[in-house]
């Protein structure tokens, strides 16, 4: 469906996307993850035709789209902070492509009527789009972007300006929406939680590359660099010497999951596989901090201070947490090690 | 006239990813398109603005083939025309300091309290700004002339004096200040004073601290556009200046009409033309230095009703003379123009439309109504159609060639208008431009005035339209030129049409080109108004008060017509 082939962008001396290649297949949902300033939104201008490449070529259907104007792509972009025509009220903004495409007028009043409906917003024609809500608006952009049955739908960070529940909830709708329509979907986002609950397949951006491409589930659990584990929220990670089972790091010893590459230069531990036990087993530590999670496991993120090597982050339930300054000793579960490399 | 405001707020740029937005297509195309837009415009200016003053200068400093620079000397030598220029000088920052420190209070009281009626009063406060400055004069004459109100009453009479032309500019620009200033104060966050008073700011302290330098910018550009308003002033010294006081704008027009001495007439419109190219290069300057973050809110959301006894009393005490100021000279305009020779009634106003014995008047003065009228249309559909394109060029700033031709679309409201009118008579004279008996000259005259004010009014709105609408409406299947005309023209309608009334209220009340080039039988009706005070008897000085009042009534209908279209994103006038 969409194929990008070592497209570069430029701006002065800075380069937003560098040599990126990325294949989105039909009825896909791919998510761009990124930290700010990752090329992520560059990426999505090109595919729009926004943004000139520098080198290299998109194509979407097999056909390369060099010198095709935007309005001639049939690609769908919702904007970030969604750029709804604050002269149209919701019906006009949703109405806007199908004109622009021919349509007719009780046609397009039709189908405005149905993706209102589908959007969770039926009836909402003539309400003003400045008197919307955050995520009224969001639900309109989607709306408009839509209508014309776009080939390719383009989300530039969705939900970013909603608050976490609504949050929550319409990444739920969105997925099941999608899957329903057919939509082939390319989104960016910088929310990792996004993503995952978003996406079919995640491609992780760093300074205008591709760090890492997968499922949500492959990335989570098998991170490809330390940049990658830190983006995910993983600080656990410490530069390490791989031999046949286990490696040797500053923590002291750590036993490896079965089939390390013996590249890896440096090992993650998420904080959920650090158990802890008294001082006398295991890397000895102090508690520097403890902070509540909540959440519905009641968790407990526990700051250590290690003997030796830089600080480890400990997860455990609340009644499981040791008080600050306590001092303990850490235990390291193999299954939750994760080799990196790089 | 919010002169300060929309620079700051340009689209913001998105966050997240990439840098160079808006960058879309290849920017070779895009310098072709603007360079394509400012075609007409600088060629209206070359020819209709730059030519003609060219050709009075040569016309005044070339001599046998060769320019006599000595005339130069000569001319800036002689005492009378330094006495002018002095004159010019200090009248100009006399009237600028008297009108800011009336206006400043105006400014607080319209951007911080609440009270009934303020757009009404807003919308008045503005009706002596588009005003043509002969009526202003001759409204100053009836309110304290020879036999004027003052006069009757108290025995007081300013026309003498130097004040009435100080208190008439104070008069014409109270509202360059209000809008500009106020404008700005409005929007300002009041947090920002609330955060210096807790952090031990007095209240004035703190708005010496926060809300003055804010306020800077705004107000030298105000100050500056005042300045350069009352140093070019032509209509009011003629009304009100006598034989003692004249400007430079004054004296070039004696120089050329009266004494036919062109190259003293030359000689000083360069000094004039020098003096305000300095000035625009220090708005300029001023302009890209407020190019600042400030922190804005919506103007709605700053004002609240007067608490306290100190607010009423600065409430009152700022509206209450501000109203004087601005209402009496009106009032009175009207008062003299009922006032007829048999009682009050509309004698002076039928006898407008008699045709006159004498040879003041080829037609009778009514005509002058429908002459104004169909100029005053002609000219604004000119400046729209130059200005518009300039201000769809200049939408995207960029570059030292982009802000030069911003500048020298400024120049015309500070060069002399009797300079270019007269120079109209002598360089549009002869094919391919043989334009002296077309009445298109008087619209093409006016439109000069005009444009300045059209582009001021749309370039803000037009930079404040965020690329990014134009980039959703593309990625709907919108062309560009689709995408402007859906996504742009609804957003600039508004303002066209402000743009529009300003310059037609502009083009109704320009007198000092007009005065050359319109025919005898053609007058407007600023002309037409000179030319009766220019005349003794009682039925004169009446007929001008009454066609006066009409062209006072014609410029406030405009005025008011705009203000119910108008919000406050529109504009810098």
């Amino acid at each position: 469906m969409l194929r990008l082939d070592e497209v570069t962008v430029r701006f002065g001396d800075r380069t937003a996307l560098d040599a990126v290649g990325l294949d989105v297949a039909e009825r896909e949902t791919v998510c761009v993850l990124g930290p700010s300033g990752s090329g992520k939104s560059t990426l999505l201008r090109v595919v729009a035709g926004l943004q000139r490449a520098d080198s290299g070529r998109v194509l979407l259907s097999g056909r390369d789209q060099a010198g095709v104007p935007p309005h001639k792509r049939g690609v769908g972009l919702m904007f970030q902070d969604h750029q709804l025509f604050p002269q149209r009220d919701v019906g006009g903004n949703v109405a806007f492509g199908l004109r622009m495409h021919g349509m007719g007028r009780s046609a397009a009043r039709a189908r405005v009527a149905e993706l209102l409906a589908l959007v969770g917003l039926p009836g909402a024609e003539r309400r003003a789009v400045t008197t919307l809500s955050g995520g009224e608006q969001q639900r309109v952009a989607l709306a408009r972007a839509l209508a014309p049955r776009p080939r390719l739908l383009m989300l530039d960070e969705p939900l970013g300006q909603l608050d976490r529940s609504l949050r929550e909830r319409l990444v739920v709708e969105l997925r099941g929406l999608f899957h329903r329509l057919g939509t082939t979907v390319l989104a960016v986002t910088h929310d990792q939680g996004e993503a995952f609950a978003l996406a079919d397949r995640v491609v992780v951006m760093r300074d205008g590359r591709v760090a890492q491409t997968g499922t949500p589930l492959a990335v989570w659990q098998r991170p490809a660099s330390e940049f990658v584990a830190r983006f995910l929220g993983f600080d656990n990670v410490v530069p390490a010497t791989v031999r046949a089972d286990a490696a040797e790091t500053a923590w002291g010893k750590v036993a490896l999951p079965a089939g390390t590459s013996p590249d890896a230069d440096r090992v993650l531990i998420r904080p959920t596989g650090v158990r802890l036990t008294g001082p006398g087993e295991g890397l000895r530590c102090t508690v520097e901090a403890r902070s509540f999670r909540g959440g519905s496991g009641s968790s407990v993120t526990v700051l250590l201070r290690p003997e030796s090597g830089p600080a480890l982050e400990a997860a455990c339930s609340l009644r499981e947490a040791p008080e600050e300054g306590a001092e303990v000793g850490a235990l390291f579960d193999p299954a939750e090690v994760v080799p990196l490399a790089g | 006239m919010d002169l300060t405001r929309r620079e700051v707020a340009a689209p913001r740029a998105p966050l997240g990813g990439g840098g160079g937005r808006g960058g879309g297509r290849s920017d070779g195309r895009s310098v072709w398109v603007r360079l394509g837009l400012m075609a007409v415009p600088a060629a209206f200016f070359a020819v209709f603005f730059g030519y003609p003053v060219a050709a009075i200068v040569g016309r005044g400093l070339r001599e046998g083939g060769h320019w006599q620079f000595a005339r130069v000397g000569q001319v800036l030598g002689d005492p009378d025309v330094l006495h002018v220029l002095w004159f010019s000088l200090w009248q100009a920052a006399a009237s600028t300091g008297l009108t800011l420190a009336l206006a400043l209070p105006g400014c607080y009281v319209f951007a911080r309290l609440d009270f009934p009626g303020k757009r009404l009063l807003r919308a008045v406060a503005t009706v002596p700004f588009v005003l043509p400055t002969v009526v202003v004069g001759s409204a100053f004459l009836a309110l304290a002339g020879r036999g004027g109100l003052l006069d009757e009453w108290f025995g007081v009479r300013l026309d003498t004096s130097v004040w009435a032309i100080l208190l008439a500019h104070v008069f014409l620009n109270y509202a360059v200040v209000l809008r500009t200033v106020g404008g700005l104060w409005a929007q300002l966050d009041p947090r920002q004073e609330e955060a210096a008073r807790v952090l031990g700011a007095g209240r004035l302290s703190a708005w010496r601290r926060v809300t003055l330098p804010a306020l800077a910018p705004s107000l030298g550009a105000a100050a500056l556009i005042v300045f350069l308003f009352t140093f070019t002033s032509f209509g009011v010294i003629q009304v009100l200046g006598g034989p003692r006081y004249a400007t430079l704008e004054v004296e070039i027009y004696r120089q050329t009409a009266t004494l036919l001495d062109l190259p003293a007439a030359a000689v000083l419109t360069l000094t004039q033309f020098a003096a305000v190219a300095a000035l625009l290069a220090v708005h300029a300057w001023s302009v890209r230095k407020r190019e600042s973050a400030l922190s804005l809110v919506p103007a709605d959301s700053t004002a609240h009703r007067p608490s306290g006894a100190a607010q009423w009393a600065a409430l009152y005490g700022v509206l209450v003379p501000t109203l004087l100021l601005l209402l009496a000279p009106l009032g009175v305009l009207v008062e003299r123009a009922l006032n007829g020779p048999d009682g009050y009634g509309f004698a002076f106003f039928r006898a407008l439309s008699a045709q006159s014995d004498s040879a003041t008047f080829v037609v009778a003065p009514a005509a002058a109504i429908g002459n104004s009228l169909a100029y005053a249309a002609v000219a604004t559909l000119i400046a729209l159609l130059v200005g518009g394109l300039a201000a769809a060029a200049l939408t995207r700033r960029a570059g030292r060639l982009v802000r030069g031709f911003d500048a020298l679309l400024m120049l015309p409201l500070g060069t002399s208008a009797v300079t270019v009118g007269f120079g109209f008579l002598i360089a549009l004279d002869e094919p391919p431009l043989d334009l002296r008996s077309s009445w298109i000259l008087v619209p093409l005259a006016q439109a000069l005035v005009g444009v300045p004010f059209v582009v001021r009014t749309m370039l803000p709105v037009l930079r404040a339209v965020d690329v990014r609408l134009r980039e959703a409406a593309a990625v709907l299947g919108a062309s560009p030129l689709r995408a402007w005309r859906e996504v742009d023209f609804p957003l600039v309608r508004r303002a066209l049409l402000i743009a529009a009334g300003f310059a037609f209220a502009v083009s109704l009340g320009e007198f000092g080109a007009t005065v050359f080039i319109a025919r005898p039988d053609r007058p407007t009706l600023p002309m037409a108004v000179a030319r009766l005070l220019g005349r003794a008897g009682e039925m004169n000085y009446g007929q001008a008060m009454a066609l006066s009042t009409i062209l006072m009534l014609v410029c406030a209908a405009t005025l008011l017509a705009l203000e119910r279209v108008r919000t406050d994103s529109a504009g810098e006038f």
